[in-house]
C-alpha cells in the first residue's frame, strides 16, 4: 500500500527533514505514526499524498511510484487516498453535504448519484441529521467527521490522517478515533499521525516513530525500542 | 459546465465586493488605454487630412499642343501611385489666385501665368520617396518646363507621421501593458482569496483544468464586462469632448468590439497566468 525505500527529503531553506527513511505499510493495515513536533510525521504524509517528492529514495503508494510522476496523474493517486487534517479544511461558506458533495463534483461523479451517495457518507459518520448545518455550526469533533465524510467519497484504499484528533476534546477524540477504527474494519488501509500517546498505548496497532527525520521504532520490525514511544510527551 | 458556472456564481456571491473592483480596474485601466487610442486615431486622421494636400504641379511650356497635354495626363493617370490628374489653365490659376491671394485682387490678365497639370497621389504613396520618383517621371515629358511638390513639407509631414506612428506605438504598448499587470493583479487577488478552496479542491484529486475553468470563465466574464465598460466611458469622454472642444472621430464599430474582446482575452489571460502560478506552487 505504502513503501518508502531509503527516503531522503531536503528542503533548501529549512534542510533535511528525513533521513533514509524505509518501511513498509500494507493493505488493510492500521498504522500511528509517531514523534514530536517537527519529527518528520507532515513530512511522510505530504511524501504519500505526493504533495512532495523526495529527493531521493523511492515512494509507492498503491503502486504507483510518486517519484517523478507527472502532475497530470497526481489527482488520480489523491483520489485513491482520503486525507484528513487536524483542521478540517472544510469550506466555511458551504454546509456538510455540500463540503462532503463537492468532492465528489471535482472528481466528476455522476450527478444523479451525489445525494444519495452523500447522506449515506454522512450517516456512516453519524451526521445524518446535520447536512445542512454549516461548519461553524457543528462541534470541533463533528466537523471532523464530515471532514472523515468527505475523505471517503471514492472509496479510498488508504486513509491518511494528520493529527486528526488534535483539536478535538476526549469525547470527541474517542468518537472520531471509532470512527477510523471502523473505516479500518471495512477494509480501508489508515495512517495516522499523532502526538496522542494516550491514544497510542490503549490501542494494540502498530506504532511508526519519527525523530529528527529519522525511523526510530516499528513495532512491526521491533527495530529501536518501544520505550521511545512511551517516554515521548503526549500532546 | 454546470458545475463550473455554479463555481463561478459562487465565487461572485461570496466576494461581491472583490469581484466589482476587478471589474472596475479592468475597465479603467481599458479606459485610459481606450482614451489613448481615441487620441492616436484623431492625430493619425489629422495628419491623414493635412497628407491628402501633397501634390506635384507640372508647369508646361508656352504652345504646348492640347493633344500632348491630354496624351500625359493619360500616361500619368495610369501610374500606379496616381489617384487624380488635372489640367489648370492660366485662367483658372489666376482665378484661384484671386480667391486665394489678395495681392492679386488686381490682375487680371493670365498669360503671365503657364498652363499646368496637378496630380495627386494614392493614400500609401505619399512619402518622399515616392513623391520625388513620380516626380522624376513627370519632369521627363519636354514640354514640362518645372515640377513643384514642396520637397521641404513633405519631408517634414512624413517625418511627423512616422515619429507620431512611432510614439504612438510605444505608448500603446506601455499602457496595455500597464493594463495587463493592474488587471493581472486584481485577478491574482481573487485567486488568493480562493486559495483554501484550490487547495482542498486539488486534495480531493481535482485535475488541475479543472480548478483552472472556473478563474478562466470569471476572467473572461470580468473583462467583457470590463471591457463593455470602458468602451461605454470611452464614448462618453468621446461625446463631450466632440461637444464642447474639438470635433472628434469615434472608433468604428469593428475596432471598438475589438476592444471589448481584446478586454475578454486580457482576463482570461490574467486568469489562466495567476491560477497556472498558484498551482505549480501548491
Amino acid at each position: 500500500m505504502i513503501r518508502f525505500s531509503h527516503v531522503v527529503k531536503e528542503y533548501p531553506r529549512t534542510g533535511l527533514a528525513l533521513q533514509d527513511v524505509t518501511f513498509r505499510v500494507n493493505k488493510g493495515e492500521f498504522a500511528f505514526l509517531t514523534g514530536p513536533s517537527g519529527a518528520g510525521k507532515s513530512t511522510i504524509l505530504r511524501l504519500v499524498i505526493a504533495e512532495e517528492t523526495p529527493t531521493s529514495g523511492e515512494v509507492r503508494v498503491s503502486g504507483s511510484l510518486t517519484t517523478g510522476m507527472p502532475r497530470a496523474q497526481i489527482p488520480r493517486l489523491r483520489r485513491r487516498i482520503g486525507v484528513v487534517f487536524q483542521d478540517f479544511r472544510l469550506l466555511e461558506d458551504r454546509t456538510a453535504e455540500e463540503n462532503v458533495a463537492f468532492a465528489l463534483e471535482v472528481t466528476g461523479a455522476p450527478r444523479d448519484a451525489i445525494p444519495a451517495r452523500v447522506s449515506r457518507l454522512l450517516t456512516q459518520v453519524g451526521l445524518a441529521s446535520k447536512g445542512t448545518s454549516y461548519p461553524k455550526e457543528l462541534s470541533g469533533g463533528e466537523q471532523q467527521r464530515v471532514a472523515i465524510a468527505r475523505a471517503l467519497v471514492n472509496d479510498p484504499v488508504l486513509l491518511v490522517a494528520d493529527e486528526p484528533t488534535g483539536n478535538l476534546d476526549d469525547r470527541a477524540t474517542r468518537g472520531v478515533f471509532q470512527l477510523l477504527r471502523d473505516i479500518n474494519a471495512a477494509g480501508t488501509a489508515v495512517v495516522m499521525a499523532t502526538h496522542n500517546l494516550e491514544l497510542v498505548k490503549r490501542n494494540s496497532y502498530r506504532v511508526i516513530e519519527v525523530n529528527r527525520g529519522q525511523l526510530v521504532f516499528d513495532s512491526a520490525e521491533g527495530t529501536g525500542g518501544a520505550a521511545t514511544v512511551t517516554s515521548s510527551t503526549p500532546a | 459546465m454546470r458545475l463550473t458556472l455554479r463555481e463561478v456564481l459562487l465565487g461572485v456571491r461570496r466576494s461581491p465586493l472583490l469581484s466589482t473592483l476587478s471589474v472596475v480596474t479592468i475597465a479603467f485601466s481599458l479606459f485610459a488605454f481606450g482614451l489613448f487610442g481615441l487620441l492616436a486615431l484623431n492625430v493619425d486622421r489629422a495628419l491623414r487630412g493635412v497628407e491628402e494636400h501633397v501634390e506635384i504641379v507640372a508647369f508646361l511650356a508656352d504652345g504646348t499642343l492640347p493633344e500632348s497635354i491630354s496624351a500625359a495626363m493619360g500616361d500619368i493617370s495610369a501610374f500606379p501611385e496616381v489617384a487624380h490628374v488635372d489640367q489648370v489653365s492660366p485662367e483658372q490659376a489666376l482665378a484661384r489666385a484671386r480667391a486665394e491671394l489678395p495681392e492679386f485682387q488686381d490682375v487680371f490678365d493670365a498669360s503671365f501665368l503657364p498652363p499646368s497639370i496637378e496630380v495627386r497621389l494614392k493614400e500609401g504613396h505619399r512619402d518622399p520617396a515616392t513623391v520625388k520618383d513620380v516626380t522624376q517621371r513627370i519632369q521627363s515629358y519636354p514640354f514640362v518646363d518645372d515640377v513643384r511638390y514642396g520637397e521641404d513639407w513633405v519631408k517634414k509631414l512624413y517625418d511627423i507621421r512616422n515619429i507620431a506612428g512611432a510614439a504612438g506605438l510605444a505608448l500603446g504598448l506601455l499602457f496595455a501593458a500597464v493594463a495587463v499587470i493592474i488587471i493581472g493583479t486584481t485577478i491574482r487577488m481573487t485567486v488568493l482569496a480562493r486559495a483554501r478552496e484550490i487547495s482542498i479542491m486539488r486534495l480531493v484529486g481535482a485535475t488541475d483544468s479543472f480548478v483552472r475553468r472556473p478563474f478562466l470563465i470569471d476572467g473572461f466574464l470580468k473583462g467583457l464586462v470590463g471591457g463593455l465598460l470602458a468602451l461605454l466611458l470611452t464614448w462618453g469622454a468621446n461625446a463631450v469632448i466632440s461637444q464642447n472642444l474639438i470635433q472628434t472621430t469615434f472608433f468604428d464599430p469593428g475596432t471598438a468590439m475589438l476592444g471589448v474582446i481584446g478586454g475578454s482575452i486580457i482576463g482570461v489571460l490574467g486568469s489562466a497566468l495567476s491560477v497556472g502560478r498558484h498551482l505549480r506552487r501548491v
